[in-house]
């Protein structure tokens, strides 16, 4: 479990590690959540040498490998200000493996700073900006799938939805099984395809059948593996990732 | 140790994962009876618990197995002293082999020719039933489940429901099949016909092998946590009661049973208490018209204390066998227990399994994980299970600390060397920045099935721009602006 977490005021400036899942695949999620943030008059800091946390190979047990990578992570956040990451993956592995892999080394005095600086976009939004939402959108019925990075490694299952909920026009349906995994899993989906496509049938079978048109995600890696099951089975679902959706909705 | 076999017996390996997953995932029957008893657990669990004060609790259970752990060695003596001030026998077993030999010499020394079980995972994981067989002893469970799954030439599917793949209509078939009772959907019919067919068997039997839940160091008393009865029945009626257990059974004090008890209930079938909770403490006694003449107590290493000397890999030794990560895996929701070809299956069976097997059998369990964390968020006795499933991971590869049997078994001079590559891109922030032909690179870093990914969706497409891009011309048209 977390341990209680104790959020700053909100600050002057924000770090923003885009995660390089966003950096290729889905760019405008990136821009969108840093759009959010400037909104609330706060100015971001994009360090341009940031590439990818590490997490795919610390997850495969490329252990030296995800380290080399995370230190080169490291460095780029010199100043105190938060770093906001628009991914719960990408921010569980920075908050808590970040102290693990770096222990007894020495950048584990770094590593666990940094950690702590660490947030998920819609934590930060949440509880640091206090973010005030005026729907703009027609009526939708959107479902919410939080990842379980967010929901069990940051402890974050409540603040998309609390998001959402400002959004006067939009109405959250909430599937089956909710918490339930949707297989993606990184490298789990390529070594195990046949498990992970069982448990991304179920997933789209329970967001359909919740009568959502659209779903939401704080996690790029659910919405290529739900986004895609959707697609390539020609179902209207669509899935967008929360910054995104706020944005649109709001500007 | 490889596989799991047992002559006559329909047989699984772990080496066989994923041809196992491939059978279970397209078999309609099987998928439907895990779904469904999941479910069922998993709300029990939860409406058991209640209001309670969960994380507190299981800090508590935690903290009581580490400190168990902790001081193993000088617990162990303890409670064989006290054992066998007591009268119980205790005998030390290296492996699994051993453990058998200690049990069927028990036997011969009685002339035993019938043995009735009460439910014991460390009897299973040493093959006792297939031991005492060639040696002409005939081994009944009397688990219901147990039974079952005996009848029909099975291992169990779950260690603590262990013929929950089965259905009422397939366990009708299964009685009237080898039992001769009539095909029906009556539970109680069923359950009074095995009961009348086991009770027999009780008051015929020579020796009465159990496991044990928690062995008191203190007290040097052995508890079994059950509901059936025949728990009870196996460990009182045969003159002779062998109680066998792992190491890490141990706990130092009778008030440490309480709360973990109160975990293991609730986390496992979510009742809040079971209908019989035995505390074994000696033979009969001088005077006593009931009890077993001679308690023994065979106490299993077979890898534990290898996973003792490994201050991470240790906390697998915390587990008190609940089944709660498997209840809520949805791998082994999917896929079902068989399925992993071990004793153990599940989230707890994918890190134990490698240290009783070695990893060249198991390889593939670590893997069959999404991490999604289910298994330790619902442990009642906090292991971080996904942690040592990556652990694990890195064991595969030879990365690890070497602490494993079988380690580095999976590193493949390809796989290491697009880690290599995949490392020197995410440390050269120029190259990686050379856009979507980086994306073309990226590629070839994912492990050989990447084709597998678009069976059942489409491609992922890089976006052409990437966000590095998106961000200066963001930030070149807000100087812009101000300038304006």
């Amino acid at each position: 479990m977390t341990p209680v977490k104790l959020y700053p005021p909100k600050p002057e400036k924000v770090y923003f590690f885009g995660t390089c899942l966003v950096d290729l695949f889905y760019p405008e999620a990136g821009l969108d959540g840093i759009r959010l943030l400037e909104r609330e008059g706060i100015e971001v800091l994009f360090p341009e040498d940031q590439t990818c946390c590490g997490q795919p190979a610390y997850t495969s047990g490329y252990q030296q490998e995800a380290r080399a990578v995370a230190a080169a992570q490291l460095g780029l956040f010199p100043e105190p200000w938060p770093i906001v990451v628009p991914s719960g993956s990408c921010g569980g592995m920075m908050r808590t493996h970040y102290p693990q892999l770096f222990a007894d080394t020495d950048l584990e005095e770094q590593a666990n700073e940094v950690a702590g600086r660490v947030h998920e976009l819609t934590e930060f939004l949440v509880h640091v900006c206090h973010l005030k939402l005026e729907d703009r959108g027609a009526p939708e019925k959107v479902a919410m799938h939080t990842s379980c990075s967010a929901r069990r490694e940051m402890g974050l299952a409540e603040t998309g939805p609390a998001l959402l909920a400002q959004l006067g026009k939009v109405e959250l349906v909430e599937q089956a099984r909710a918490a339930e995994c949707c297989g993606f899993g990184g490298t789990f989906a390529v070594r195990h395809p046949e498990v992970s496509a069982a448990m991304v049938e179920d997933k789209t079978t329970a967001i359909a059948e919740a009568g959502a048109q659209r779903f939401v995600t704080s996690d790029c890696g659910c919405m290529m593996n739900i986004g895609g099951r959707f697609e390539q089975q020609k179902k209207p679902v669509k899935g967008e990732h929360i910054a995104s959706y706020l944005w649109r909705r709001t500007s | 140790m490889s596989a799991v076999q047992t002559p006559g017996v329909q047989t699984y390996s772990p080496r066989e994962f994923h041809r196992q997953a491939h059978d279970a995932l397209g078999n309609p029957q099987i998928r439907a009876n895990f779904r469904k008893a999941m479910d069922g657990l998993m709300t029990k669990r939860r409406d058991s618990f209640g209001d309670w004060e969960l994380e507190t609790l299981r800090e508590l259970g935690a903290n009581i197995r580490l400190r168990a752990l902790a001081k193993l060695p000088d617990l162990l003596e303890q409670l064989e002293a006290n054992c066998e001030a007591n009268g119980i026998r205790v005998h030390w077993a290296e492996d699994g082999d051993q453990a058998c030999r200690i049990i069927r010499e028990i036997c011969d020394a009685h002339g035993a020719r019938s043995v009735i079980k009460g439910k014991s995972m460390v009897s299973e994981e040493m093959h006792l039933n297939a031991h005492l067989e060639e040696a002409g002893i005939e081994a009944l469970e009397s688990d219901l489940g147990e039974y079952l799954v005996q009848l029909n030439e099975q291992t169990p599917s779950h260690i603590i429901m262990p013929a929950i793949h089965l259905n009422t209509d397939e366990i009708s078939e299964i009685m009237h099949d080898k039992t001769g009772t009539e095909r029906t959907r009556d539970v109680d019919y069923m359950t009074a016909a095995a009961r009348a067919q086991l009770r027999e068997r009780f008051m015929a039997a020579d020796v009465g092998v159990s496991g044990v839940n928690f062995a008191v160091a203190e007290t040097g008393t052995l508890c079994l946590v059950e509901n059936e009865g025949n728990g009870r029945m196996t460990t009182t009626v045969p003159p002779v009661h062998v109680a066998v257990t792992g190491i890490e059974k141990v706990v130092e004090h009778l008030r440490d049973v309480p709360p973990l008890y109160a975990l293991l209930t609730r986390s496992a079938t979510g009742q809040h208490v079971t209908t019989y909770f035995n505390m074994i403490s000696s033979p009969r006694k001088e005077g006593e018209h009931d009890g077993p003449k001679e308690v023994h107590l065979v106490l299993v290493d077979s890898g534990r204390s290898r996973i003792y000397q490994d201050d991470e890999l240790l906390d697998t030794l915390r587990c008190i066998r609940c089944g709660a990560c498997m209840n809520h895996c949805p791998v082994y929701t999917r896929v079902g227990g068989h399925t992993y070809g071990t004793t153990y299956p599940g989230p707890i069976g994918s890190i134990l399994s490698p240290h009783l097997m070695g990893l060249e059998d198991t390889k593939d369990l670590p893997t069959a994980s999404s991490l999604c964390g289910a298994c330790g968020e619902v442990c009642p006795v906090k292991i971080p299970i996904p942690d040592l499933l990556v652990r694990l991971r890195r064991e595969s590869v030879g990365e690890g600390r070497g602490n494993v049997p079988g380690a580095g078994v999976k590193r493949t001079r390809k796989e290491a060397a697009a880690w290599k590559g995949f490392q020197w891109l995410a440390t050269h922030p120029s190259a990686w920045r050379a856009g979507t032909s980086v994306a073309g690179k990226l590629k070839a870093l994912m492990p050989a099935k990447l084709g597998a990914w678009t069976d059942y969706r489409t491609a992922p497409k890089p976006a052409g721009t990437t966000l590095h891009a998106l961000v200066k011309r963001h930030q070149a048209n807000k100087t812009h602006e101000e300038e304006r």
